[in-house]
């Protein structure tokens, strides 16, 4: 039973951290004590987080390498951003709250929506073939978003394609994307969306659903002659992680004021990728930290000007050069079995 | 005859991104590794290429052999220190790896060459190929690009089918542990690969800025992707399916673009990857996969 007591502690600390990170955030910002430049941070963070968190889930616990998640935010973004423009110009409904929790619950429908579609032939590929379809799809969806208009008149939406002559409010302007967007983004909607997001993947990888999706990653064949249904577990972790995704987006589009569908490239999802990697892959927590850390990492490094994303670069190889070095681990290793050993001579002589 | 300018411009696009996926394709089948920095390769050699004919007054020739050898020395260098000592990591963390040394490139030359787009000097001295009494012409740069996939297929098809190196190289990417056994150094051949797939980067490089005269840090970049999905189209490891992959793909974009739609050119390109692989899941040529219990 001890693994039980080691998931249930390893969970109560995941959420305790976030829970005291926002105590101790939200303080900070009510009198203000944090830079300004980070404030601004705050809200992109946890859209990262959400995303890191989600990108986990496909690809440490079912072990697949998605290449195309930011196309899922794109989705998300835009679908929040329309939403919450057609409920302001149309009907007037003010209420900022609410419009941004319909924003964020539609924009994950609608990434649901495609993560089905998408998943449906993506998912019986295998390895890296699967990894560039995803990343076709990721393209295919920037590219398409780029010749997307929508305007609203009245109460009315007008849609086009490629051709940009429409009437109305524009809501999306094709490659211009979305502009003077009313943003209404919050600290504590980030939080919550970050809590809402680790209730879903820590139930999810604690229940029988997540344990037959480790079954699949660890042996596809064994899980399947054992009666294990392949497709529609892999199709639940891809979903919900397309899902979680389009409402980190949300989040993230009602926060800028000006959004351009190229901002969710292929770099985007690159930059999601290495936060779960260098997080440890199949590990929430360490997605939580590193997306925050390196998030905030960029900014810090300001000061080195022009040398910034080249230390960042330097930084993200030697990261991996050294976790992946044998020295290295070997002596970690001796390292914690020295610290438990001593744990356990403390142990007996209490 | 707009149809056939199209279509050779199709194939000469073509032509560039199968030499590039020649060097992702090649990469991965030796080192079961997917190197994004392969892109940047391309844009290392177009600017060193841009800066021995413009700075150094090199003749073309001379400034192609130039970024050849400093492309060459770079995919060996990048090799040796950043994936080399990941042989036994996950390939996820040589990915990472492989990402890190993308962006390494890109901010290198942002710092060296600036972030201004240069125009590229015409470099090809070939005229222009006037057929049908004037109704399709066809541009120095697209007959050279194409004469020069031809010579680089053929003599690549000749290296790994009759020499001994090249018979190494595809000897270590059936089985890695077998060549071991019979006496074959691993680690020159993995040094080899990426030499190869450089040095034709490089090729590919000034090639393709001979036809699109831009150059920038992030030039590699699109080509790069677009290319290894070539790789993927025909089968990635597989040398004849990266040509064919990477000719049809140029066709498919340019006719794309010019009879279905401009603004969707790319999304056409990936669309049709995507149908390919659900019809065959390795590609064109790639050899299915087989699974033991």
């Amino acid at each position: 039973m001890k693994s039980k007591r080691n998931k249930l502690i390893y969970n109560l600390v995941t959420f305790g951290l976030v829970i005291a990170a926002y105590l101790v955030l939200s303080y900070m910002v009510q009198n203000k004590l944090i830079s300004r430049s980070l404030r601004g941070q705050l809200i992109p963070i946890c859209s990262w987080i959400v995303m890191a968190v989600s990108l986990n889930l496909v690809v440490g616990i079912s072990g697949e390498l998605c290449l195309g998640h930011a196309g899922f935010m794109s989705i998300g973004a835009f679908s929040g951003i329309l939403i919450s423009g057609y409920l302001l110009n149309a009907f007037q409904f003010e209420n900022a709250e609410l419009r941004l929790l319909i924003a964020i619950v539609f924009g994950g429908i609608m990434a649901g929506i495609l993560g089905v579609l998408i998943g449906i032939p993506v998912l019986r590929l295998r390895g890296d073939y699967l990894a560039i379809v995803t990343l076709a799809f990721g393209e295919i969806i920037k590219n398409v978003m780029n010749c997307i208009y929508v305007s609203v008149e009245g109460r009315h939406l007008n849609f086009s394609f490629i051709n940009n002559e429409i009437e109305g409010v524009r809501l999306l302007n094709g490659p211009n994307g979305a502009v003077a967007v009313k943003t209404i983004s919050t600290f504590t909607a980030g939080f919550l969306l970050i809590l809402f997001t680790l209730i879903v993947v820590l139930n999810l990888i604690n229940s029988h659903t997540g344990r037959a999706i480790m079954a699949i990653r660890d042996n596809r064949i064994a899980a399947e002659s054992m009666g294990v249904p392949v497709t529609r577990y892999k199709m639940i972790a891809f979903v919900t992680s397309a899902v979680l995704a389009g409402m980190a987006g949300a989040l993230y589009g009602l926060n800028m004021a000006t959004l351009v569908p190229t901002k969710f490239s292929f770099n985007e999802s690159i930059n999601v990728l290495v936060f779960v990697v260098l997080g440890g892959i199949g590990n929430t927590l360490g997605s939580i930290i590193s997306a925050t850390a390196l998030t905030i990492l960029p900014e810090k490094l300001r000061f080195l000007q022009s040398y910034r994303m080249l230390v960042y670069a330097v930084v993200l190889i030697v990261v991996m050069l050294l976790t992946n070095n044998a020295l290295v681990k070997s002596f970690v290793s001796n390292l914690t079995a020295r610290l438990r050993k001593n744990q356990y001579k403390e142990g007996l002589s209490a | 005859m707009v149809f056939l300018s199209n279509l050779v411009n199709g194939i000469s696009l073509g032509s560039i991104y199968a030499i590039i996926a020649l060097g992702y394709t090649m990469v991965y089948g030796i080192a079961k590794m997917l190197n994004f920095a392969h892109g940047d390769i391309i844009m290392v050699g177009a600017y060193i290429a841009y800066c021995a004919a413009q700075y150094w007054g090199f003749p073309p020739i001379l400034s192609l052999v130039v970024a050849m050898a400093v492309c060459t020395i770079l995919g060996i260098t990048i090799e040796k220190l950043a994936y080399k000592p990941l042989r036994q990591a996950t390939s996820l963390a040589v990915l990472i790896t492989a990402i890190g040394m993308s962006y390494l490139l890109q901010n290198l030359a942002l710092l060296i060459w600036g972030a201004n787009p240069k125009v590229f000097p015409a470099m090809i001295g070939v005229d222009t190929l006037t057929l049908f009494s004037g109704q399709l012409a066809i541009r120095g740069a697209t007959i050279v690009t194409i004469v020069a996939n031809i010579i680089i297929m053929i003599v690549l098809t000749l290296f790994t089918s009759r020499t001994k190196l090249g018979k190494a190289m595809r000897c270590v990417s059936e089985d890695r542990g077998a060549a071991e056994l019979m006496g074959i150094n691993v680690n020159t051949t993995i040094s080899l690969t990426f030499a190869i797939g450089s040095c034709l980067a490089a090729v590919a490089g000034l090639l393709l800025c001979s036809s699109y005269p831009m150059l920038m840090p992030t030039t590699g970049s699109m080509p790069g992707i677009k290319a290894f999905t070539a790789a993927v189209f025909g089968g990635i490891g597989s040398i004849p399916g990266a040509m064919i992959g990477g000719i049809l793909l140029g066709v498919i974009e340019i006719l794309g673009k010019a009879y279905i739609s401009t603004e969707l050119g790319d999304a056409i390109v990936f669309a049709v990857l995507i149908i390919v692989l659900l019809v065959r899941p390795t590609g064109l040529l790639g050899k299915p996969m087989r699974e033991k219990v």
